[in-house]
């Protein structure tokens, strides 16, 4: 499929099958494509070139109100005016479903989504945590087969977020319905779990199961959308069975299931694979001048200069290193990820 | 710069408070010391903006006194209490150029050109903007704008305090932590006296050197981001900070220790007096929270893989239990058993935690 608007590219040449079950993801930065991806599938854009398959049926060309589709936004969208109750079983309305029938359905729904107490307050009553569940609660109840929640949670306050990301999957278990959710948290993604597209500029960079692409990251692209904070990303050579991040940083090359042979690379090594701290053998230590210190109870977030390249290292416990500070870090070398000049993952 | 005191402030928007849920803001009486990084953080409707617009100066409270540098302000208007405010949306002067929207404040306090051009310089290279000086402010992106509204406060040398409201609210994602890193060196490199207001914790706590948590009109707790998390106050301060928060278990005091339905469990403060009718709950954090060959018996309900650590659910009859494991630790697959660290395990008593 490509998206083209007024010449711009906004899905490059992709193409994606999504699975069946459990939650696919769409993750990226804003202006990756998720929106756009969404709307495509959801028949509200006509892609330039290319087909939208679902089920089995080619729907390219079929219009929204023709596909049993449940969209859910960023923004809060529910009718001012109406209950919640109302919200709710606005789908169920439109399709004139009976009375009796509604009335269990969006009961049935508010329950599970914790807005019993709520069904006869207006929007503007509620939290922002009840608003998007009720918009949630509108997108379940019509039994849709393809859901598409745009970013759910990104306008949440923190707790919230964190409340229903925990629900999510449990809400969707049991429905006979594809789900896509676009996030641009790595986090998130991964917690969500099921399966995960990666995007940039555009373009799926992989798709395969959450934990999978992010431990085994196909391709440099991937892994930079896969990792916040930044992963660290350096240029390496291998010679004389040495990997050569800089004159005083190497480890031995080997120690991989297939050696490096001699040559240049890309290294890709994830911030918490960079500890202030030395833990045991197999650590290739690097010096570096600390620009800032992040520290949040929990962990550290430690910035560092090292030759020309800023790094990052994100660590359990405090670590309180002053700016200008000349500290040393260990990095896993184990868990330290090489691509090539196409930056495909070696 | 100035040391801000907050003395005996309650604030309420009913014409006659006559019940504790009349009051936006209860009793608070705080000291900020001159040149700290601060945050308020607390979730919506906590009081936070009530208490952040009685220091500006947009609201007068019912009752107490704002000071700085021990000069009773509380009757004094905002435009003559020195104060910088960035906002959630940026405010700038898209008409200008980034130079003139620095040199703004500058020019208006009649300074020679001389002197605003090698502030104006200075502050455009602390904050990246030096290439877009020339530039029109209107094209800049939201991290940009929000950076020309923080730079317009820190090119005046007469400003108190400078007051962050949510000012990464509008700011892409990818671009957050790029700008909160920023924000935190640049107020050490100047030393300004800066108030953050979120509702983020990771926000505030990477910010600040000390955090107030508000919940309902009150100030929970005032700590470094360390002491929040390793001696929360308050079950709030241990739920609302950490991801996930801290465990609240219902249990009874005994002794030394707490019994969890039926079990022993050390903890760190065991009372020192009785705590009849009270509330009591064990606290105790996920990181500290371990499978062990003895302790609790519980079912694993559900393991999330966040990356670095997985999250697991456990539960014990009607009992949650959260923990985290790292990365290639292992999780029993069968009569899983979970102990908690006695130096990180606190008994509360109706929330608060026993002294």
């Amino acid at each position: 499929m490509v998206k083209r608007v007024e010449g711009e590219i906004h899905i490059d040449e992709t193409s994606v099958v999504f699975a069946e079950e459990g939650f696919n993801i769409l993750l990226g930065t804003t202006l990756a494509g998720k929106t756009t991806l969404m709307q495509l599938m959801a028949g509200l854009e006509r892609p330039t070139s290319g087909e939208v398959w679902f089920g089995g049926k080619n729907v390219t060309g079929v219009a929204v109100q023709k596909r049993n589709t449940a969209m859910v936004y960023q923004q809060f969208i529910n009718y001012p005016n109406f209950s919640v109750f109302e919200n709710i079983a606005s789908p169920l309305r439109v399709a004139r479903t009976r009375d009796a029938e509604v009335k269990e359905r969006v009961h049935r729904v508010a329950e599970l989504l914790r807005l019993t107490p709520m069904l006869n307050r207006r929007p503007s009553e509620l939290s922002g945590g009840q608003q998007q569940r009720t918009a949630l609660a509108r997108a379940l109840v019509k039994d849709a087969d393809l859901v598409l929640l745009d970013e759910p949670l990104a306008n949440l306050d923190f707790k919230l977020r964190e409340e229903l990301r925990d629900e999510l999957p449990a809400l969707f278990a049991h429905r006979k319905c594809t789900v896509v959710l676009a996030t641009s948290e790595p986090t998130e993604a991964l917690l969500l779990g099921g399966h995960t597209a990666a995007l940039h500029e555009g373009r799926v960079t992989q798709f395969g199961p959450t934990a999978e692409i992010y431990r085994r990251p196909a391709n440099l692209l991937t892994a930079r959308v896969f990792s916040n904070p930044p992963i660290n990303v350096a240029p390496v050579v291998v010679e004389e069975g040495n990997v050569v991040l800089s004159e005083s940083v190497k480890w031995p090359a080997h120690g991989r299931k297939q050696p490096l042979p001699g040559g240049s690379y890309t290294v890709g090594i994830r911030p918490h694979h960079v500890s202030p701290i030395a833990n045991g053998a197999g650590a290739a230590e690097i010096e570096g001048r600390v620009q800032i210190t992040e520290i949040s109870g929990s962990e550290s977030v430690i910035h560092f200069e090292h030759g020309e390249l800023s790094w990052v290292s994100q660590s359990h416990g405090v670590h309180a290193l002053q700016v200008g500070e000349k500290a040393r870090f260990y990095i896993d070398v184990a868990r330290c990820m090489y691509f090539d000049g196409d930056g495909v993952l070696i | 710069m100035a040391r801000i005191t907050l003395e005996k402030l309650r604030h309420s928007y009913h014409p006659r408070p006559a019940q504790p849920a009349d009051w936006a803001l209860k009793q608070l009486d705080l000291e900020w010391s001159d040149g700290g990084a601060y945050a308020l953080l607390g979730p919506s409707g906590c009081g936070k903006t009530t208490l952040l617009n009685i220091i500006s100066g947009l609201v007068r409270p019912t009752e107490g006194r704002v000071l700085f540098d021990g000069v009773d302000l509380t009757e004094t208007p905002t435009d003559r209490r020195h104060i910088a405010q960035v906002f959630q949306f940026p405010v700038v002067y898209d008409t200008m150029t980034v130079h003139d929207n620095l040199a703004f404040p500058l020019r208006n306090r009649g300074l020679p050109e001389a002197d605003i051009e090698a502030r104006v310089r200075e502050i455009a290279r602390m904050l990246d903007l030096e290439p877009m000086l020339g530039k029109r402010a209107a094209g800049l992106t939201a991290d940009g704008k929000q950076k020309i509204s923080l730079g317009r406060g820190l090119v005046r040398s007469d400003v108190n305090v400078i007051m962050l409201d949510e000012p990464l609210t509008v700011i892409d994602p990818h671009l957050k932590s790029q700008l909160r890193s920023k924000l935190r060196e640049l107020h050490q490199r100047t030393t300004r006296t800066m108030i953050f207001v979120t509702h983020d914790q990771i926000e505030a706590l990477t910010f600040a050197d000390k955090v107030v948590v508000m919940q309902e009109g009150t100030v929970v707790q005032i700590g470094s981001p360390v002491e929040l998390f390793e001696r929360p106050n308050h079950t709030f301060v241990g739920h609302f900070i950490g991801s996930p928060g801290m465990n609240v278990l219902p249990c009874e005091p005994s002794g030394d220790a707490a019994l969890l339905a039926g079990h022993r469990v050390r903890v760190d403060n065991p009372p020192s007096g009785p705590l009849d009718g009270k509330r009591v709950e064990l606290g105790v954090r996920p990181e500290f929270v371990h499978f062990g060959g003895e302790g609790v018996p519980v079912d694993i309900v559900k393991v999330s893989d966040a990356g670095r650590h997985r999250i697991v659910d456990a539960r014990h009859g009607e009992l949650r239990i959260k923990l985290l494991v790292d990365d290639g630790s292992p999780i029993p697959s069968e009569a899983a058993r979970v102990t908690f660290d006695p130096a990180h395990t606190r008994l509360y008593a109706d929330g608060w935690l026993v002294e």
